[in-house]
């Protein structure tokens, strides 16, 4: 019978069995941002310890770091900030761990420059100190989030005590018609099966609209399975992600590029590879989508009417209520129309060059409304360096935008830049949690990168296709 | 590198109360830090001061249990959130094993993780161990997970600690870390079949 990706890989990394019951799994690539290693550094020095294998250790800052240039002049006006920063230097600095930082012009958002570098790679399997880390799934890697004591774990060992998922193939049938984006494809899966639905599960996301998506479309559909419970989700190694690939930094150079190759297509999940569960989703007519409320998985079609309280029971409703209670919305209305006062064009979820590229269509011989604030950050200086050679920087800015250094920024808003009061920010990020931007009422519309361009044009929730010609 | 937890002598920390969350160990501001080394001293900090400002003193501030390293705790110790920042603040103030009547799940496994024994006994003893405590302050007291007691005053009083978190006190494997290091040779053996190992970049 058949294996999937997510049982090759598990069991080729796997150490032994511990008596706990949970295996002793192999971390072929970790990654580190300041905020969650700290301690885990700390405590090795305590504990007298190395790190096992320093080179397979990748560090980057990215949740603290302001992303104006004034702003990012050392040390920075937040004196934890810059002590986080200072720490995550040192620590790289003295157990000999590869640091992308600001000064080289290879920081960026973690789960953006790990791809970038050519360190997350098909067939390995990768953890961080972040919830988002299945976006390095989409090169058919098994990535996942840790803990800080299981940061620990993975410097000193290289290894992690783990018990195994169940699978669960999601199958995306169709094609996505114009205007709709992989953004969408998140978000309607997280709508179809729940912010809890993949408690326990490693999701596959298949067929033709995953095929179809580039490399950094498919890192957007991994990096949301999270926000469905899943802590794993990744996608089947094709040619485009050997593509994506070639020539970075750390991928495999040519005399063992096809050694390389041929590993990664032989962890694909085989033609009769089982699951636990399968699932399809019918894209042909998925519209973009934006949330509602205060989780992702409270998000609807543009044409769609919000939910009424009535229609739900018990505890469900309880959950609706609150999510009304805080934004403010009329129940059963629509969300098309309603202003928002912030527009975000960034993170780990929609930061990429194509992502910008997108939105800067949008944004071309517009401008953003005067009652808007937009801020577009890319999600690395790499990417910002490239998008500034295409001339990005100046269509956001001929248009009103801000152009940003690269960092989380808005998304979780660790850094300066946060919501004030009550304001509404549609925003290309991955939680619309309560206070989630900065204020402890601030509210946020999670919808695509087009769809945030073009509600900045006009200065509320608006339908991105009419801007497309 | 696999260290055993039995025994721990010192003097007792009398803290009477129910459902002391995690929030009031250690408060939310003191998490954006870089290590867990400075939590000791803020343990408590927002009871200690709210007690200050009535005159009074905690258990925590109070020079006759600066030593003390047994915390003693009445219901719903624990209970919050599941930042390991809470046992950690506990274990860097000097706290090194637990008496209570009941704590949270999480908090419990967080303190397992840390190697800090949480001890259960009934509300009756649980009284009895304060108030000796609070009569004998700088008085040495022992625990022992290997017999699950507590000796006070040549007195020795049962506690209860279920045999899954005692068998990992007792042969070390409460430290994943420890567990997991002692298969190096193993590890090494893996690495060297992963195929990318060997074409990997530098």
């Amino acid at each position: 019978m058949g294996k999937n990706l997510y049982q090759k890989v598990f069991e080729s990394h796997i150490v032994g069995k511990l008596p706990s019951g949970q295996y002793q799994l192999f971390i072929g690539t970790h990654l580190c941002h300041e905020v969650t290693s700290p301690q885990a550094f700390a405590m090795l020095r305590e504990e007298g310890l190395k790190v096992k294998y320093p080179e397979r250790t990748f560090a980057t800052v990215d949740h603290i770091i302001p992303t104006t240039t004034d702003a990012r002049v050392r040390p920075f006006k937040d004196p934890i900030s810059e002590e986080m920063l200072e720490h995550l230097e040192k620590n790289t600095r003295d157990f000999g761990v590869r640091f992308f930082g600001p000064d080289a012009g290879e920081q960026g958002v973690i789960h953006i420059v790990g791809p970038e570098e050519g360190v997350t790679q098909p067939g390995m399997t990768v953890a961080c100190g972040d919830s988002h880390t299945a976006t390095h799934g989409a090169f058919g890697a098994v990535a996942f989030g840790i803990g800080t004591s299981q940061v620990a774990d993975v410097l000193a060992t290289q290894t992690l005590a783990m018990s195994p998922l169940k699978t669960r193939r999601i199958n995306f049938t169709g094609k996505l018609q114009p205007g709709v984006t992989a953004k969408d494809v998140a978000l309607a899966y997280i709508a179809k099966l729940g912010v809890n639905g993949g408690v326990g599960y490693a999701y596959e996301f298949a067929g033709p609209v995953i095929e179809n998506l580039d490399m950094e479309g498919r890192m957007t559909v991994c990096n949301m399975a999270i926000e469905g419970g899943a802590r794993v989700g990744y996608c089947n190694p094709d040619e485009k992600t050997f593509a994506f690939l070639r020539g970075k930094p750390f991928a495999p150079k040519e005399d063992k590029w096809d050694e390389a190759v041929a590993y990664w297509k032989s962890v694909a999940s085989d033609p009769d590879a089982t699951f636990d569960d399968e699932v399809e989703i019918d894209c042909n007519k998925l519209e973009p989508m934006v949330t509602w409320g205060i989780t992702p998985a409270q998000a609807m079609q543009l044409n769609e009417n919000m939910p009424k309280i009535s229609e739900f029971t018990g505890s469900e409703q309880k959950v609706i209520r609150e999510a009304y209670e805080y934004m403010g919305w009329e129940e059963g209305g629509k969300m098309l129309g309603t202003p928002i006062d912030i527009a975000f064009v960034g993170s780990c979820t929609n930061g990429r060059l194509p992502d910008l590229i997108a939105a800067a269509e949008i944004m071309k011989g517009h401008h953003v409304s005067p009652t808007v604030k937009m801020w577009v950050v890319p999600g690395s200086q790499k990417i910002k360096k490239e998008a500034e050679d295409l001339g990005l920087d100046k269509i956001f800015t001929d248009a009103g935008a801000e152009w940003r250094d690269a960092g989380c920024s808005l998304c979780l808003a660790m850094n300066p830049d946060k919501l004030q009061g009550r304001q509404v920010s549609a925003s290309s990020s991955n939680r619309n949690f309560k206070g989630r931007q900065g204020s402890p009422t601030g509210r946020t519309i999670l919808m695509s990168p087009i769809m945030v361009a073009a509600a900045a044009i006009e200065g509320k929730v608006t339908d991105v296709r009419k801007y497309i010609k | 590198m696999l260290t055993v937890i039995d025994t721990v002598k010192g003097s007792g920390i009398p803290l009477r109360g129910n459902d002391i969350d995690t929030d009031r160990i250690i408060p939310a501001r003191f998490l954006k830090c870089v290590t867990f080394d400075g939590l000791g001293q803020n343990a408590f900090a927002d009871d200690i001061a709210g007690l200050e400002a009535q005159g009074k003193v905690h258990p925590f501030r109070d020079p006759k249990y600066a030593k003390g390293t047994v915390l003693v705790s009445n219901r719903n110790f624990g209970c919050g959130s599941s930042r390991e920042h809470a046992p950690q603040a506990l274990k860097r103030w000097g706290v090194r094993a637990i008496i209570a009547e009941s704590y949270s799940e999480i908090f419990f496994g967080n303190c397992v993780a840390i190697g800090v024994p949480c001890f259960r006994v009934s509300h009756e003893v649980a009284d009895k161990i304060l108030s000796w405590i609070e009569e004998h302050p700088s008085e040495e007291i022992v625990t022992s997970t290997q017999d699950r007691t507590l000796t006070m005053g040549g007195e020795v009083i049962p506690l209860e600690l279920a045999d899954g978190p005692r068998g990992q006190f007792l042969d070390g494997s409460w430290h994943a870390r420890a567990v997991l290091m002692s298969h190096a040779d193993d590890v090494e053996k893996l690495a060297g079949k992963l195929p990318y190992m060997k074409f990997l970049a530098r």
